[in-house]
């Protein structure tokens, strides 16, 4: 099987996988880091969402072929140590969270967005595509606000 | 509400234990709690060994404060609530409170839906809490041989007035020891209130925004391993004929097994599992309703509505028919139970809003005694009546047994919603007869899908009953809400095999929704205003008081441009009142956006203001999606969707881009609030799209 190296929430790790397997199921099933969550496996529902070079994925429908040697960071790698990144205290601030199972993907959308814009707009804000079924939606425009004024 | 605050005690128990360890009833729902209540009498009782039909604290020497609840967290925030109850009248830090989900126990009431926990659980937490601090007053008092009434308790300590302190767990063993506490052990009134009350954020919030908060996929125990069905592409459809040759010769797959859902497969991983279950040849016969779609399925409907008598003579009837399509539950974690089943006995972890009726349907399934049977409960990734039911538990049970190994089963999203449950379509007949300009007579004739069963799939299924749901659940309240002289009600039912489910408000999703448009559409026909003819027919001024909240707030009747309107509904339901105020924009009208969303809530005492209005904003968005976009169409016995890219619950652009709620102050006891919101926030949409539009919606969703 072939092995691949890659850097995940500051760490290196090799893992032997195959190269179609997507990157979701390699850190589920074989790193054990469950912070991204399978809500649909095709890249609708974005429960998953983390970051590759910084940037937003869906690591249900990316290989894990294709993240060799690249930088992966969960919402497990989002706070430095015991000081939580600007978004997740803003999401405790706006006490965004229901049953939370999408507030991962949900964060790490938040974070890539503001990293391509300091100051989103509401428009911005509406074309994040994560599903929340409990519905947080105006606290999560409410929280990515906030996150954008204290950032 | 009008109602206030009883009198009535609960028995508080102290258990035999080398910590304090305290024990009050709980009922079986809100109301039959009331019925354990007993008079004042001291906490002497000792019980020894936890009784399991009560709600039990212990104070660990770490000064914890420990609760195990038998209810499920799936996103309500009941954890938080009960945590803030037992801080209140303990006087301890909120941080120091852990509420860990009890196992399923073998009798009491572990039931969570009907909106009831808070009912049911505000009385006894507090009892309980109160009683564990009047002991360890009691401890700190002959500790520091000062008069009890000299100490006073916060954080989680006692403090001496001289300054001296004691953790809560440095008393632990000695209050175990004290029979009768020398302060009292009443609850504090609600003037004396700092926690209950005010706005709180989640306990577990830092865990979920961390990534830390576990859920059933993200177990590791017992060596589980990952396991998937493939499933028929009918409803109900059955193996004729399968070929796992290729699947089994597969990397990683450990065990391939017939179960009467499909064919399940055991691998190493879920990427190994899928691809497997890809890899399997199935011939499937077609499920039983092979041949039905919703056309069908809407006239069969139509036919089975019951016919009103004649209406009064002499008035002018507003007549509407309304017709709702199937909506899946959708909860984000999709089903997932981890089940060890070995000879003689079987350990189960899933979220279970039923975990007794779980472990004794899936002890029955694969024929061990219910004593044998462990479920831990877990936290559910969302529910909205989906986890009454054990569906994933029952199939993982019988996949372990016969693959004789720990299996994790996932349901894929698209198990989730082509093979249910779901809220069941409807069609609705209502007639609003009036007369010199009032209502004189009301008429609701429906009719819904029911589920029929062959057999033992009922089992199969994990079914809770509607009937059982609804024995728990209290009834909406009928049209009795307003003053339209005699109100009729009536409905029929549509048996179709098709798995179904209580879907958050249940029958009022529809049945209050579709009487919401008709009141504004009465109104219309009167040449009212819709607040103002709302207020004056309403009945109970609990339910004025929270229209008038609304449309102040949401500044009702305010000049909007061409395309876009205001819409409002009220309901009243579980003790509690809703009014919902809605703007939409449908200059597109095949596109249009709620923009804004006012809500305004009476639920009595509202233990925390931040969860309510966190409930009440979820069913702001049930209700958008429900009536604008979100349904499942029956195409030849197979529902056509498959994922969120087709079942259309709303996403960030569909949400309003300003939402408020307000809380109406009551010292009332508290009514439920998890499912309030969702009929008037249906009803309001509708109404805002009726107005924008200029039309009369009938058909939900609308753009389906």
């Amino acid at each position: 099987m072939p092995s691949y190296s890659f850097v995940l929430n500051g760490r290196q790790v090799t893992v032997e996988a195959p190269a179609d397997m997507p990157l979701l199921w390699v850190l589920r099933d074989l790193l054990h880091i469950t912070g991204p969550k399978y809500g649909c496996g095709v890249g609708v529902c974005r429960a998953c969402t983390s970051h590759l070079d910084g940037e937003e994925i869906q690591p249900c429908v990316v290989p894990v072929a294709d993240c060799a040697d690249r930088e992966i960071t969960t919402i497990e790698g989002l706070a430095d140590g015991d000081t939580l990144h600007p978004v997740q205290q803003a999401w405790l601030d706006c006490d965004v969270a229901q049953c939370g199972f999408c507030q991962p993907g949900q964060i790490m959308a938040a974070v890539a967005l503001l990293k391509r814009t300091d100051r989103p707009t509401d428009a911005d804000i509406d074309r994040i595509e994560n599903v929340c079924r409990c519905g947080t939606y105006s606290r999560i425009r409410e929280a990515i606000k906030k996150a954008s004024g204290s950032g | 509400m009008a109602r206030q605050l009883s009198r009535r005690r609960f028995m508080v128990y102290s258990l035999a234990a080398s910590t304090l360890t305290v024990a009050a009833p709980i009922g079986c729902d809100a109301s039959s709690a009331e019925g354990a209540e007993a008079a004042r009498r001291p906490s002497d009782v000792l019980v020894s060994g936890a009784d399991e039909e009560m709600l039990v604290l212990e104070v660990t020497e770490a000064n914890r404060v420990v609760v195990r609840l038998p209810r499920v967290e799936v996103g309500q925030g009941v954890t938080t609530a009960v945590a803030m109850m037992i801080a209140e009248e303990l006087d301890a830090r909120l941080a120091d409170v852990d509420i860990p989900l009890a196992d399923a126990r073998t009798e009491g009431n572990q039931f969570t839906g009907g909106s009831s926990s808070v009912r049911s659980l505000y009385g006894p937490a507090r009892e309980l809490a109160a009683m564990a601090r009047a002991k360890l007053v009691t401890a700190a008092a002959r500790r520091w041989r000062l008069p009890a009434w000299t100490l006073r308790t916060w954080g989680t300590r006692v403090i001496a007035p001289d300054g001296r302190t004691a953790t809560f767990g440095s008393l632990t063993a000695s209050a175990a020891r004290i029979d009768r506490p020398a302060v009292s052990s009443r609850p504090k009134p609600a003037s004396r209130h700092r926690v209950i009350g005010r706005p709180t954020t989640r306990i577990d919030a830092r865990d979920i925004v961390t990534g830390k908060a576990t859920y059933a996929g993200d177990l590791t125990v017992a060596g589980a391993k990952p396991t998937v069905v493939a499933r028929p592409p009918t409803l109900g459809g059955k193996v004729v004929a399968v070929d796992d040759r290729a699947a089994r010769a597969m990397p990683g797959v450990h065990a391939v097994v017939k179960v009467a859902g499909g064919v399940a497969v055991v691998a190493e991983t879920f990427h190994h599992a899928f691809q497997a279950r890809d890899a399997l040849r199935i011939t499937w016969a077609p499920g039983p309703l092979a041949s039905l779609s919703d056309a069908a399925i809407r006239s069969r409907l139509r036919a089975a509505v019951p016919v009103p008598a004649a209406p009064p003579r002499g008035s002018a009837q507003v007549e509407g028919e309304f017709e709702f399509a199937f909506v899946s539950h959708a909860p984000m974690e999709v089903l997932t139970a981890v089940a060890d089943v070995r000879a003689g006995r079987a350990e189960i972890w899933f979220s279970s809003q039923t975990p007794m009726d779980a472990r004794d349907t899936i002890a029955s399934a694969v024929g061990l005694p219910s004593s044998k049977v462990r479920v831990h409960v877990l936290r559910g990734g969302g529910s909205f009546g989906r986890r009454l039911n054990h569906d994933a538990a029952i199939e993982a049970a019988l996949i372990s047994k016969a693959a004789r190994r720990p299996v994790k089963l996932m349901w894929s999203r698209a198990d989730d919603i082509r093979h249910g449950r779901m809220r069941p379509a409807s069609h609705h007949r209502i007639r609003a007869s009036h007369a010199r300009g009032r209502v004189v007579a009301f008429t609701h004739m429906m009719a819904s899908v029911s589920e029929s069963y062959e057999g033992q799939r009922l089992s199969a299924q994990g079914g809770v009953t509607p009937a059982a749901v609804r024995a728990a659940a209290p009834l909406p309240s009928d049209s009795g809400l307003y003053n339209f002289g005699p109100v009729s009600e009536d409905s029929g039912s549509v048996e179709l095999a098709i798995p179904l489910g209580a879907w958050r408000s249940v029958d009022s999703g529809t049945m209050r929704t579709a009487e919401e448009i008709v009141v504004d559409e009465v109104a219309r026909s009167l040449g009212q205003d819709p607040v103002a003819f709302r207020r004056t027919t309403l009945r109970n001024k609990a339910v004025r008081a929270v229209l008038d909240k609304a449309a102040a707030a949401g500044d009702w009747g305010r000049t909007l441009p061409t395309g876009q309107a205001q819409g409002v509904a009220v309901h009243e339901e579980y003790g509690s009142c809703v009014a919902c105020l809605v703007e939409i924009d449908a200059t597109d009208p095949k596109n249009p956006r709620v923009t804004k969303v006012v809500m305004a809530a009476d639920v009595g005492t509202a233990v925390n203001p931040s969860g309510l209005e966190a409930q009440l904003m979820g069913t702001a968005i049930d209700g958008i999606s429900t009536v604008l976009q979100a349904g499942l169409h029956i195409d030849r016995g197979a529902v056509r969707e498959s994922s969120y890219a087709d079942f259309r619950y709303a996403r960030q652009r569909h949400a309003p881009l300003h939402f408020e709620a307000h809380i109406l102050p009551s010292r009332g006891e508290p009514g439920g609030a998890g499912e309030l919101g969702v009929p008037a926030a249906a009803g309001a949409v509708a109404n805002a799209y009726a107005r924008a539009t200029g039309t009369k919606p009938r058909r939900f969703p609308l753009d389906f």
